[in-house]
């Protein structure tokens, strides 16, 4: 170790790997409902290309959390997207095809994709 | 970059391996590729997350949902459903043993057990791999290190932990900052920095948990250490019976050279230095700083009279500087928060927090850390879950074979070094066992003695003789033999064997006595006088009686292996206390419950 900005590049590196350990999470999650019924109708690609996107844009801070069925079966896979301190956005049937545009529009942009939402779907 | 969703953490400390925390891991391991899982789930063996009681322990993160005493069979249903299919397992989640409240849905700290923690030493313990420097360098690790090398001044760093009041967390309570300077003053070719890992009060295992959960916090902190006073090398000093923690140690010192945070030019300074192991054979003296300096020399782990101290003259008659484990676990802090936030924390006289292993007859047997200053009532009550079974709380005993009992009337005594004195014991190494009603404090003083005869090393003789002369008082009374003045014996005794023993051991060694005859004076009055144990613990005291509700079973007299009971069927049965080995087995077969023991 030849000087502190060496440090502080390996720690930058490092952090995103136990971000989620720290005890307040004030970091934007997203939840992939995998109950039964998500898992039935295609959520695990889901969620493999959530973690893929965030993974390729070395994105810190950001958690993948996966939840049971929320009774909304018709609608899964259902997607969630909580930014701290705005309104929970909620994606049904999220195909693989669509994630890069919600990481991209909402998670990066932070404008959710109107069409895709709960509020506008039709089951 | 692998992006993980969920990290497993199972603890490693020794406490939840010993209970099969390592089978957990190859059994997640194995779970979580057979689901396919493996690329997106991680498992990670950490330090000790403080509440052994609910042991394995295991940790499942983004949602912080805590499992305890987890068993190999348990694993499969986990991974099935909570990290398959995101339901947590309900009847795995740790209870609270006070309020029987799942810990369902609550954060970590919003647990009882921790809630009224501070964690400040035990910071990164069961929060990272202790054999992954690289989660170390994440929470912020080295990063003390490198502010003291390139942004402060030796005497900075210095002035830094005098201003913090961090006294020395091994027992004695020395200011460290002062410690600090007086090693920097000492002019010498070669100067040491020592670490004292040789914890040895029975009960106690801070020091074990800190090495075993954050190895490279105390090597950050020795190097920091180093710098301060101009010392190349460090020295850890720990027991050969931790091996967890001596690998840990090794594995942690590995990769510090590796990524060139020991050795020459550290961070582009002309500061070197390295850090070396010694393991010690587990003799208690060792704990003693000049015999502990002895025995790292090579020589015999035996004291020698101070001064010269061992800032003057240490290790290899070179100026040395020994802090304990914990110690040094907030060293790194203080450096990257500051002297005011540490001063902060903590009372006047006792800054800072102070790691605590609670034990003995208590519901939340495990490892807290609190603010000093915090009354010893809310360490028992709140965070240790209070006393199982219902029964009395008696005492507490800090600091050891030197230490002393707390009784009840003192629970709300805030903790800090001064009181603790003031009330007849000391702050310690941390060890805290708490007694309740059935404990019996002649008893307790003379296990405490039992201990010291045995780790006296033998140099001085009001220790190799006098603390043995005592406890063949103590093993009298506790047998029934005990005469009068046996008190006065005793209070002699311990008065000049603290006036003139040669090192801390021996003039600490008759403290249990002294502080169970101050409050406990009328337990040794009984013993002594009525030949009676109040607590209804000393066997040779008790006589086993036979009560009316017995129906003349007869079991108990088949059980009786002296056939000391007599009677006949369907009629009260007697013992005869002359040929009574009170050995218990009568009452364990009675099954009204007639007999007793008083």
């Amino acid at each position: 170790m030849k000087s502190v900005a060496e440090l502080e590049a390996l720690r930058q590196e490092a952090l995103p790997h136990v971000a989620m350990r720290h005890e307040v999470h004030d970091a934007l999650h997203v939840v992939v409902g995998m109950g039964t019924c998500g898992i039935a109708a295609g959520a695990r690609p889901v969620m493999l290309k959530f973690l893929e996107e965030f993974s390729s844009r070395n994105m810190d801070h950001v958690t993948v959390a996966i939840s049971g069925c929320a009774g909304m079966c018709e609608y899964e896979p259902i997607v969630e997207v909580n930014d701290p301190g705005k309104d929970k956005v909620t994606y049904v049937h999220v195909t693989p095809e669509m994630v890069p545009r919600i990481v991209e529009e909402h998670i990066i942009g932070g404008h959710p994709v109107e069409a895709w939402q709960l509020k506008t779907a039709k089951a | 970059m692998d992006f993980f969703r969920a990290h497993v953490l199972v603890c490693g400390g020794t406490g939840c391996t010993s209970s099969g925390s390592q089978q957990l891991v190859q059994r997640f391991e194995e779970q979580i590729k057979e689901k396919g899982l493996d690329k997106e789930v991680k498992v990670v063996h950490t330090g000790c997350f403080g509440l052994c009681e609910a042991g394995p322990v295991v940790i499942v993160y983004p949602e912080g949902t805590f499992y305890s005493r987890v068993k190999v069979e348990d694993v499969d249903e986990i991974v099935a459903e909570h990290l398959l299919k995101g339901r947590k397992v309900q009847h795995l989640v740790y209870v609270d043993h006070v309020t029987h409240e799942s810990s369902v849905n609550m954060a970590l700290d919003e647990i009882g057990f921790y809630r009224q923690q501070k964690r400040v030493a035990l910071r990164n313990c069961g929060v990272i791999d202790p054999e992954n420097i690289e989660e170390y360098i994440a929470f912020d690790g080295y990063k003390a290190l490198a502010k003291a090398l390139t942004e402060m001044t030796r005497e900075q760093v210095i002035q830094e932990v005098i201003d913090s009041g961090l006294r020395g967390r091994g027992g004695g309570g020395f200011p460290t900052g002062k410690k600090w300077l007086f090693g920097y003053k000492s002019q010498a070719d070669q100067k040491y920095i020592a670490c004292n890992a040789d914890e040895g009060d029975p009960g106690a295992f801070m020091d074990r948990s800190l090495l075993e959960g954050d190895p490279h916090a105390i090597i950050e902190a020795m190097a920091i250490g180093g710098y301060a006073i101009g010392a190349s090398e460090g020295y850890i000093y720990v027991r050969a019976e931790y091996p967890i923690a001596v690998k840990r140690l090794k594995v942690a010192i590995e990769q510090a050279h590796a990524y060139g945070l020991l050795g020459k030019n550290i961070f582009g300074t002309d500061f070197s230095f390295d850090v070396h192991i010694r393991l010690g054979a587990g003799a208690f003296v060792c704990g003693e700083e000049t015999a502990l300096m002895n025995s790292i020399e090579g020589k015999r782990g035996e004291p020698r009279p101070r001064p010269p101290f061992p800032a003057v003259k240490g290790l290899f008659g070179k100026p040395t500087v020994l802090n304990n484990v914990e110690t040094y676990a907030n060293i790194p802090q203080i450096i990257l928060k500051g002297a005011k936030w540490y001063a902060s924390i903590g009372t006047e006289r006792s800054a800072g927090t102070k790691v605590f292993a609670l034990g003995g007859k208590i519901n939340n047997t495990g490892l807290v850390e609190i603010p000093m200053g915090t009354p010893l009532r809310t360490i028992i009550y709140d965070i240790g879950g209070g006393i199982p079974g219902g029964k009395k709380f008696k005492a507490v005993q800090t600091g050891g074979p030197s230490g002393g009992c707390i009784p009840a009337e003192h629970l709300d005594v805030p903790i800090e070094y001064d009181t603790l004195i003031e009330i007849g014991s000391m702050m310690g190494s941390g060890g805290m066992i708490v007694m309740d009603e059935d404990n019996c404090m002649v008893d307790i003083a003379r296990f405490f003695l039992d201990f010291t005869v045995d780790e006296s090393c033998g140099k001085c003789t009001p220790c190799r003789i006098g603390t043995r002369r005592m406890l063949e008082i103590l093993e009298r009374i506790v047998n029934g033999k005990g005469e009068e003045g046996d008190i006065e014996k005793l209070e002699t005794l311990a008065q000049n064997i603290k006036a003139t023993a040669l090192c801390g051991l021996g003039q600490t060694a008759p403290n249990p006595v002294l502080s169970t005859l101050h409050y406990f004076r009328d337990e040794y009055e009984a013993h002594i006088k009525e030949k009676r144990c109040p607590a209804h613990h000393c066997q040779a005291l008790l006589n086993y009686v036979i009560s009316d509700k017995c129906r003349g079973c007869t079991l108990c007299a088949r059980a009786c292996p002296a056939g000391a009971i007599s009677g006949e069927v369907r009629k009260q049965h007697h013992i005869d206390t002359s040929k009574c080995l009170k050995c218990g087995a009568c009452i364990e077969k009675c099954r009204f419950g007639a007999i007793s023991k008083n």
